[in-house]
């Protein structure tokens, strides 16, 4: 094998390490060994510079010199870069919108009557949201609010005009920006499609236009699909609060019929955790010889059920095959969404079922269930029970499951954490701000993201926020970069004792939480911009976001959605650090506009920066300038240097 | 005694120009690609990739046996290394005629970032395999 089976250079999870030993052994090639063979990956790809939008291309632009330094059309490598970047916005943003479309429709039907098996409705957050869409809730039935709530948010997919109704949601400031340069979003789809128009050939050929463009899109799927899909999951299967779980391969058992739930929306896995509880496939079970019925979440959807489940999560996005390779997992269900084609390869090699779920996402070869909310419960046990009965076909030769697993805490919302800093009956931000006053917290960063093989798995995640704990920033997680933290042991209160710095140490001490807040899951990032809103509206630390000292970072980013999620982060006030770059170094002009002009915009930009301990010095430097303009008093207690 | 050569199997180019950015970047101040494409003056690349309505095909300097521009040099700048058989440029004697460049058969002689010296491919001096073989994601040059 090409990395020379030096494993630990390619993880630093003792699990995934074992199990690609195991791979090896067994001869079964994984993402790793891909990647490997990828190499060299395209250099023009890699800057971003070239073009293969139209059918006189493909075009690259060549960075050295007495070479063509524009494509067929007369695009420049500017036009090329960013129409590049903007499209990869534009597919996150339709596939975080997608995911909040299929909620409110599911939600549509469960308060319609047709979708029965959806039945815990949050009543609070539910009248909380239609009181905000302007519904008159007295006269109403739970179930007619809900059907009026998920009419208007799938309005808002198709509105032509006005300005998506969450946007609202943010501070003065934000919107003043945001319509001052006309990029205050009007409707979901509208500004996805526009996007992909105005990157057609011969269209837009200002890179600077095309990048608000990009932001357009991007602020109307934090602000929109994304905040959409959280807000109504809430609704749909229980705001989340805070509970305990455990992570990582070592969640599989061994005497158990193991199922892992892979991919992103609820509304599957949900129904699948239900399933499993059911006592006549528990009896199926055991008279095939189980103990009983094991579910485990694999990337944003194991997010999801631990948030609201407490399920265990089996891994992140890198160990999705590591999964399948202990031998131990009987059916792989997935949905949507970072579902590597790979598995269905993989999963062959062993006894293990891949069941393609969604009607948009079939593998080649295998089985799909197609899921349908007004069918919920009974396609869920369809795949459960395909599972029990694949139990027998395990071969005991081949099961290896690695012993790691990790305690944690998650559950955390902007809603119900920052409560818990006054005391659990306090409604209010003020604990929060007033520790960032006081300099016992330094400030909040959030860390978000993927894995990425061209990054140690996790190390770039832990690295980053181990350093920023240690300097009394306050960490806020989502998505595979929270798995990575989980499954190090950081999601665990006692962590604030040994990795936290002095000051955010005793408030974890006082209050009982961790010194890293699990906020869900890729969509739920839009809990972070509310949190925002809060800290700003709370007062004291800015009136503003881009004032606030917070920051974000997603140091092994991979996925289309990454990028879109940064767009909203910048355009949303918030400095955020990408890595590993995305494929923009290519145009200096499309750089300089990232990383410096954008501060005049949205009083936030980019930083591209691969190395963990740099991007946290890059966060700690812009968080101790926050805290200079607000003249807030120094940090209580300063750091010592150079801690292992 | 190492007389090794690029060779090139034609079938595999697929004209991607991977070598091209690869030799320009080893050629560079920074020998980083993100740094080298903003340095000025840009470096300058030792093999360009051309195409024929069947193949594309790098061409860079072949170090032929009996090479024209040694024979042409009227400075004694290029000097073969009998060694390893390279052909080499010391372009403090370069003079800056190109009547290299006029010879050679293959038009494989550059002129270098200040416009004063000639230079062309030196088989990576400082690489034990080039960087043009190393960069090919098809395996279309190799080296032996
Ligand atoms: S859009 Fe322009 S740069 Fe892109 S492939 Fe077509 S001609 Fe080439
Ligand atoms: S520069 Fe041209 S003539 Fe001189 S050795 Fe190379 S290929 Fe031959
Ligand atoms: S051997 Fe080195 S100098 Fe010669 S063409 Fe290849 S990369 Fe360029
Ligand atoms: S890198 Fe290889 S495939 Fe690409 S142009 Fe050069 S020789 Fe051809």
């Amino acid at each position: 094998m090409a990395h020379n089976n030096n494993f630990k250079n390619l993880s630093i999870d003792p699990t995934a390490v074992k199990m690609l030993k195991k791979a090896e052994k067994e001869e079964i090639s994984i993402v790793w060994d891909r990647y490997e063979n990828m190499k060299p990956q395209c250099r023009f790809g890699e800057l971003g510079i070239c073009c293969s939008i139209c059918n006189m291309g493909p075009c690259r632009i060549k960075p050295l010199k007495d070479s063509a330094q524009k494509g067929i059309c007369g695009a420049d490598s500017d036009v090329i870069a960013s129409r590049n970047l903007a499209r990869r916005v534009a597919a996150g943003a339709a596939a975080h919108s997608d995911h909040g479309r299929d909620i409110a429709h599911t939600l549509l039907l469960a308060a319609s009557g047709k979708a029965s098996d959806y039945t815990t409705f949050d009543a609070d957050k539910l009248i909380s949201i239609a009181e905000e869409l302007g519904i008159k809730c007295e006269s109403l039935s739970i179930n007619d609010i809900a059907a009026n709530v998920a009419e208007i948010i799938l309005g808002q997919f198709g509105s032509q005009s006005g300005e998506i109704i969450f946007a609202k949601r943010a501070p003065k400031k934000q919107i003043e920006r945001w319509r001052s340069q006309g990029i205050m979003p009007r409707g979901i789809d509208r500004e996805i499609v526009e996007l992909l128009h105005r990157t057609h050939v011969g269209v837009d050929s200002d890179y600077k236009n095309i990048i608000y463009s990009g932001f357009k899109a991007a602020i109307a799927d934090g602000w929109g699909g994304s905040m959409i899909a959280t807000e109504l999951s809430d609704i749909l299967f229980g705001s989340p609060k805070p509970i305990r779980a455990s992570a990582n391969l070592g969640v599989l058992e061994e005497k158990m019929v193991n199922i892992i739930v892979h991919g992103h929306e609820p509304t599957l896995s949900a129904m699948v955790v239900k399933a499993s509880k059911d006592e006549e496939l528990n009896r199926l079970a055991k008279e095939k010889g189980a103990k009983g019925i094991n579910v485990a979440g694999m990337c944003c959807t194991a997010n999801e059920i631990l948030m609201r489940q407490g399920l265990p999560v089996a891994g992140n996005f890198l160990q999705q095959e590591l999964a399948v390779i202990t031998g131990a997992v009987e059916v792989m269900v997935v949905d949507v969404q970072c579902i590597m084609p790979a598995l269905s390869e993989i999963a062959k090699c062993y006894h293990t079922k891949l069941i393609t779920t969604s009607d948009k996402a079939k593998f080649k070869d295998t089985e799909h269930i197609s899921f349908d909310e007004e069918n919920a419960i009974k396609t869920a046990k369809r795949i459960v029970k395909t599972a029990v009965e694949n139990f027998q076909n395990r071969r005991k030769d081949l099961v290896n499951i690695p012993n790691e697993k990790m305690e944690l805490v998650a559950g955390f919302t902007s809603e119900n954490t920052f409560h818990f800093l006054g005391g659990r009956f306090r409604a209010t931000y003020r604990p929060l701000n007033d520790a960032i006053i006081s300099g016992r917290i330094r400030g909040v960063a959030g860390v978000v993201g993927c894995n990425n093989p061209k990054i140690c798995h996790d190390y770039g995640h832990l690295t980053l926020v181990k350093e920023l704990i240690r300097k009394d920033v306050l960490v806020i997680q989502t998505g595979c970069s929270a798995i990575a933290s989980a499954k190090a042991g950081l999601l665990k209160p006692e962590a604030a004792f040994k990795y936290a710095g002095k000051g955010l140490r005793e408030i974890c001490e006082a209050v009982g939480i961790p010194p890293i807040l699990h906020m869900g899951s890729c969509v739920d990032n839009s809990r972070i911009l509310i949190a925002c809103c809060e800290m700003v509206k709370e007062g004291g630390i800015g009136d503003d976001i881009s004032q606030l000292p917070v920051a974000a970072a997603a140091p092994e980013a991979m996925s289309e959605k990454a990028v879109a999620i940064s767009f909203y982060a910048v355009a949303s006030g918030i400095f955020t650090v990408y890595s590993p770059q995305p494929n923009v170094l290519g145009s200096k002009n499309l750089l300089n506009l990232l990383c410096n002009e954008l501060n005049k915009i949205f009083g936030a930009s980019f930083a591209f920066e691969e190395n963990p301990v740099k991007t946290a010095e890059l966060i700690i430097d812009h968080i101790d300038s926050k805290r200079n303009a607000l003249k807030l008093n120094p940090v209580m207690y300063e750091y010592e240097e150079n801690i292992p | 005694m190492s007389m090794k050569k690029i060779y090139l199997n034609l079938h595999k180019c697929l004209g991607c120009k991977s070598c091209e950015i690869a030799c320009g970047v080893e050629h560079s101040s920074s020998k980083e690609l993100f740094s080298a494409i903003n340095e000025f003056p840009l470096p300058i690349k030792r093999v360009s990739v051309f195409s024929t309505v069947s193949h594309c095909i790098p061409v860079r300097c072949l170090h032929c046996e009996d090479a024209l521009c040694l024979f042409a040099c009227k400075s004694g700048a290029i000097s073969k290394d009998e060694s390893t058989g390279r052909i080499i440029i010391d372009s403090e004697k370069c003079i800056g005629c190109w009547t290299c460049i006029m010879v050679c058969p293959i038009g494989t002689i550059y002129i270098d970032e200040t416009g004063k010296t000639a230079v062309k491919c030196d088989l990576c001096a400082e690489k034990e395999i080039p960087v043009c073989v190393l960069s090919c994601p098809t395996s279309a040059l190799f080296y032996k």
